[in-house]
């Protein structure tokens, strides 16, 4: 088999979550998820106290101000993959050894 | 699965807060045993797919939906300590910019998705390998069945927190009943996903997968030099 390079698996598998965040996520189910509903059936959902970033432009996954829900749903995606990982990225770069433990 | 400010009362948040604090200081110094100029590319991309894969709530019926977590997918990529320091900056990410998960029950968050998704996905990964057999084939299957187990048991752990510091008082066997049934739905999602996800990465590159590197160990020596 040929041989895939590290930096195409890596492009590849970005280049997929950028379009399950930024266009694929329109499609995504608006139901409750499972604690949500678990929460409202046995009645502590309204426990559930305001969110203090509930004012961040991206809250509740839309772009402020921008009306169109699937460009504002996907650029919400899209800037939050790019967040993750930028401090994901950094993080693990500074953690990880210098040089590999064994030669492949 | 996100927790919201308000569900657990402070101290409970407290203490899952400091268990966060400790799970993420372990994992900081585990992660430099896993993690290597070739592998912290695989990090990066974890955390970050991880996040987009969690916007996509898939239906489980009855008007619910649920989403993937990811604790057994990262553990299975890049090994466990560096899997919760993926789940941990997608966490702190989604309650921060998107307000979504409380801030005060980040650290619960960080515990149920982060801690227990992760080590019970690893646990059962790593008990299912050493059932199965030593084959490349069997890595993803094995991935999968970590990831059904993880989300029901983490409700579960929600469950044990709520009785300790619920809000409202509930009885304790139908709250039981209720999350691990619906949650046991979200992990047969969860187990897709991670068996798709891990799947395609050991068909093209198992040496970047972390849990795949025992398999290949003990494959012929021609089978490493063609990987090289």
């Amino acid at each position: 088999m040929k041989h895939v390079s590290t930096k195409t698996v890596i492009a590849a598998g970005l280049l997929v979550a950028l379009v399950l965040a930024g266009f694929v996520s329109f499609y995504a189910s608006g139901d409750p998820d499972g604690l949500n509903r678990v929460a409202a059936d046995k009645g502590f959902s309204g426990t559930e106290a305001a969110h203090r970033a509930e004012d961040s432009p991206l809250a509740g996954y839309e772009t402020q101000g921008v009306g169109n829900g699937r460009l504002s749903g996907g650029l919400a995606g899209v800037v939050g993959s790019v967040v993750v990982l930028t401090v994901a990225g950094g993080i693990v770069y500074a953690v990880r050894r210098r040089t590999p433990a064994q030669k492949s | 699965m996100h927790v919201p400010d308000g569900f657990l009362d402070a101290p409970t948040s407290l203490a899952t807060g400091a268990v966060a604090v400790t799970g993420v200081a372990l994992a900081l110094r585990g992660a430099r045993r896993e993690l290597d100029d070739r592998t912290a590319p695989m990090a990066g991309l974890v955390a970050t797919f991880i996040f987009a894969t969690q916007m996509l709530n898939f239906p489980v019926g009855g008007g619910t939906s649920g989403h993937l977590l990811g604790g057994a997918l990262a553990a299975v990529l890049v090994g466990p300590a560096t899997a919760v320091l993926c789940m941990s900056v997608v966490l702190l990410v989604q309650c921060l910019l998107f307000a979504d998960g409380g801030i005060t029950a980040l650290g619960t968050n960080v515990v149920l998705m982060g801690m227990v998704g992760v080590g019970v996905g690893w646990l059962v990964f790593r008990l299912a390998q050493s059932v199965l057999p030593k084959k490349l084939s069997m890595v993803a299957p094995a991935a999968a069945l970590g990831a059904l187990v993880s989300v029901p048991v983490a409700a579960l752990v929600f469950v044990l927190l709520y009785a300790e510091g619920g809000a409202v008082d509930i009885p304790l066997d139908t709250l039981l009943g209720a999350m691990v049934g619906v949650h046991t739905l979200i992990g047969i999602g969860e187990a897709v996903i991670t068996f798709l996800a891990v799947g395609s990465i050991v068909a093209v590159r198992p040496d970047l997968v972390y849990g795949a590197r025992r398999v290949l160990e003990q494959r012929p020596l021609e089978v490493k030099e063609a990987l090289a």
